[in-house]
């Protein structure tokens, strides 16, 4: 005896609940607070800033404890939280050479004005399980100096005044905004490096590597990479002037790739950029070489086909929570495309074997 | 800013907002069939349905042309406190809003591109009346035929002939809203 | 922070889409671009319908979501909810009473009426893309309306299969002017695009809005020797004895016993209300 299926809206609830329940596990552990998970999973949740396009720690923090530590949906529920916000203005843009560099390094010279800042990097750790945190621990105080206020310049500007590196032109222009109009292509630079710095940090990963595989090669160094804290500023009409609204962090990358010259440009350095909220420096290099890759266009060079050229292949797909839904999407019922593809088969089937057999006799 | 510019907007913005914009919809989802729609009152000349058109339809992101009798500073300041909406020419206008003759020359307005037909004008006509009676009207929207008392009938022929671009008209009267999309032919 | 506007979205994120909307109406079958927002569920789940629901609700009406033809599948209820919960809409399950349908893949069977606003989910607008991926050669193509490469793939199934491969997403032609994918509504659905209703269409991760005026001539796509067939399972519903309306296949038991039963539940229900009785009930 069939009935048709009711109990939607139970099965609902009971799934809520259960997923409260695992979140929170077993409950003889201690919960983690949301100012733990912001400063002892400080990386994990610049990633969800970055790609979540809000910087908020605490919202952040917030977010990864609610998704159990699901990063791509502790973005999404960043994303969804954003998009409701009311928009008050946009801020002056920041100006990374006042920067208060934590880490500072540049591959392409030994030594620059400002130097070079180790700072907090997994570089040279060995990558050896610390049995130690099993067990709480305090840890000893680093040794520190004082920042350095004054600005840090651009180690790119060096090669610039030698005319060795291609210039960016300055431009008032206001960029596009990726999340109040709908992409369009071609994409403005602008438009590419907002949807690389918010993309998936995995995706852009693997972009860059391929390129560094020979898909489109760049021949990328980095020129410098920093990290470390800009002031944000903002215009305020009533006042007639600007106004620091606060601090934020960044990672700021820009490549300076080998360059033979084209039909429009001489030999001479290229660059590639990369931008991101707080502490993320793999996405901050990979967005840079990408970057590079997609700019063939504007700099003459040739197509080579490589994924990492195509920018609607690049800026279609590396959205991971439009990627994430429609993936997912999959597990919803389909059983009414199912069945019109079942009576489609059936029908060719019967078809098919009638020809069959009237070729037969 | 004199205070009249502050008053005339919408009670309750999302609750009325929503029941005039039902009413633009199935003006232009089928054309010729007259809407009321209410809740707005602009300073004069403007009509409280081209009032609740702009107040629904237009913001910072709509550029808006106004031409003739309604291009006053009441009606400027009005649009600038309720909506945001910048002033602009009539080339670069999404919305333009006028008598018929005063909106001359009409092919002046965005038709859009053939690659995106959507970015093209919308016209809001105040009309001295609306009826259903005058031009044929045939087309989507419309089972049969439909009437209604167009400005300008060899206008919105060539209109129709720019298929699938040209400007879509709102034409208004008093608490009345009609529509006429590109895509309405016209006898 | 926990109150959010009437519908959920803001007011000017609804004048954006009310925009869009209005173009599409004006040119029907054409893709009108619209800035989606992300919406509190998945990009693929709805977010298009979502915000095309959203920006046209108003507060008299009478809300039905169905999925796969049901309002009872989990995701036709999450979205009821929602609109509950942030539009405070009545709800129905009923077609004849609701004014705004939302619908994931089926047209209702009881035909709709003037007045009456179907909302289609849609996962992938562009009718071309699975002949050509980019986007920007098939905004050239609607352009220039340069349909051949649609016709060519229909055309090699029937040479390949003697049928057109598609049973789904059944491509249409709008108006005589813009190809269309009517979403992956069964090609039985085909014929019912052509409605007194006002056929709204939302795709939130492709970000596209586009419309069908109440009455808009749509076609689908075919060739004189191989007119289109909106076909069915042959056989009638085990529950109500319906035999027009589109069916559910249902496995019964390990041995893959099976049974048909309408998609459109309101529409069984309705008429077993009625009296109607297949060979099931007829069994008891
Ligand atoms: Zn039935």
């Amino acid at each position: 005896m069939y009935v048709a299926v009711k109990g939607g809206e139970r099965a609902i609830d009971n799934a809520h609940a259960l997923l409260a329940e695992k979140r929170r596990g077993d409950t003889a552990i201690a919960e983690l607070s949301i100012a733990q998970i912001r400063e002892q999973l400080s990386l994990a949740v610049n990633r969800v800033m970055a790609e979540g396009s809000l910087y908020d720690p605490d919202l952040a923090a917030l977010a990864i404890k609610q998704a159990q530590g699901d990063l791509i949906e502790a973005i999404f529920l960043i994303r969804a939280y954003r998009t409701t916000l009311p928009r008050f203005g946009a801020s002056e843009p920041m100006d990374t050479g006042k920067m208060a560099c934590t880490r500072r390094v540049s591959a392409t010279f030994k030594d620059a004005p400002g130097g070079q800042v180790l700072g907090p990097t997994f570089d040279y750790t060995h990558r050896l399980l610390d049995f130690k945190l099993m067990a709480e621990g305090d840890v000893a105080e680093a040794e520190t100096g004082t920042p350095r206020r004054e600005p840090t310049p651009h180690i790119t500007e060096f090669l610039n005044a030698e005319g060795l590196i291609q210039q960016e032109a300055p431009s008032d222009e206001t960029p596009g905004d990726l999340t109040r109009e709908p992409l369009e292509l071609p994409a403005a630079r602008p438009l590419r490096l907002q949807s690389l710095t918010r993309g998936d940090e995995g995706f852009i990963l693997g972009m860059a590597y391929s390129t560094q595989r020979g898909y489109a090669r760049n021949h990328a160094f980095v020129g410098e990479l920093r990290i470390g804290s800009v002031p944000v500023e903002m215009d305020i009409p009533e006042l007639g002037f600007s106004i620091e609204i606060g601090e934020i962090e960044v990672s700021e990358c820009e490549t300076v790739n080998q360059f033979k010259g084209s039909k429009s440009e001489p030999p001479q350095f290229t660059r590639g950029y990369g931008l991101i909220f707080g502490q993320s420096e793999r996405k901050a290099i990979s967005m840079a070489l990408v970057d590079r890759a997609l700019r063939w266009k504007e700099l003459g060079e040739d197509d080579m086909g490589a994924p990492a050229q195509d920018e609607e292949f690049v800026l279609y797909h590396a959205d991971n929570i439009q990627a994430t839904g429609f993936l997912e999407h999959i597990k919803l019922p389909h059983y009414v495309d199912f069945q019109a593809e079942l009576e489609l088969v059936r029908k060719m089937r019967a078809e098919a074997q009638t020809g069959l057999q009237e070729a037969a006799e | 800013m004199a205070s009249e510019a502050l008053t005339g907007g919408f009670a309750n913005a999302p609750h009325a907002a929503a029941i005039a914009f039902r009413g633009a919809m199935r003006a232009m989802a089928m054309p010729g069939v007259i809407e009321h729609i209410e809740g707005a009152a602009g300073p004069a000349p403007l009509s409280p349905a081209a009032s609740a058109l702009l107040l629904t339809l237009c913001d910072p992101e709509t550029p808006i042309y106004l031409a003739g009798i309604h291009d006053t500073a009441a009606v400027r300041d009005w649009i600038t406190f309720h909506t945001g909406a910048p002033l602009t020419d009539r080339a670069r206008a999404m919305f333009a809003l006028g008598t018929w003759d005063a909106l001359a020359p009409h092919d002046a307005y965005a038709i859009g591109t053939s690659e995106y037909p959507d970015r093209a004008a919308t016209l809001i006509v105040e009309m001295p009346a609306l009826t259903a009676e005058g031009a044929r009207l045939t087309g989507p929207g419309i089972e049969k035929e439909a009437a209604l008392n167009l400005p300008d009938i060899p206008f919105c022929q060539a209109n129709a002939a720019l298929y699938p671009l040209g400007v879509d008209l709102f034409l208004t009267h008093g608490n009345a809203v009609a529509a006429l999309p590109r895509s309405t032919k016209v006898r | 922070m926990n109150s959010y506007n009437f519908a959920y979205l803001d007011e000017q994120t609804k004048r954006m889409i009310r925009r869009a909307i209005l173009k599409g109406l004006a040119v029907p079958g054409y893709q009108v671009p619209f800035a989606s927002r992300e919406m509190p569920m998945p990009y693929g789940w709805g977010t298009g319908g979502v915000q095309v629901s959203a920006a046209i609700m108003t507060p008299a009406d009478r809300f039905k979501v169905i999925d796969q033809g049901s309002d009872d599948t989990t995701n036709a209820v999450s979205i009821r909810r929602f609109f509950e919960r942030t539009a405070g809409v009545e709800v129905t399950e009923t077609t004849t009473e609701a004014t705004v349908i939302q619908t994931r893949h089926r047209i209702p069977e009881m035909p709709l009426t003037s007045g009456q606003i179907l909302v289609y989910q849609v996962p992938i607008p562009e009718p071309l893309r699975f002949l050509e991926p980019s986007e920007v050669e098939t905004r050239k193509m609607h352009s220039l309306e340069e349909y051949g490469l649609m016709h060519v793939k229909l055309y090699e199934d029937i040479s390949q299969h003697g049928a057109i491969a598609t049973a789904y997403a059944y491509p249409v032609k709008v108006e005589g002017r813009y190809v269309m994918d009517p979403s992956p509504i069964p090609k039985f659905d085909n014929p019912k695009l052509e409605s007194p209703a006002i056929q709204l269409f939302g795709a939130g991760r492709e970000q596209r809005i586009y419309a069908l005026p109440p009455h808009t001539r749509v076609v689908s796509l075919d060739f004189e020797d191989f007119p289109f067939e909106a076909n069915k399972a042959d056989a009638a519903c085990e529950l109500c004895a319906a035999d027009t309306s589109y069916l559910d296949e249902v496995i019964m038991d390990d041995a893959g016993h099976r049974m048909f039963v309408c998609s459109d539940t309101d529409f069984c229900a309705s008429r077993r209300a009625a009296g109607h009785a297949g060979i099931q009930e007829a069994a008891i």
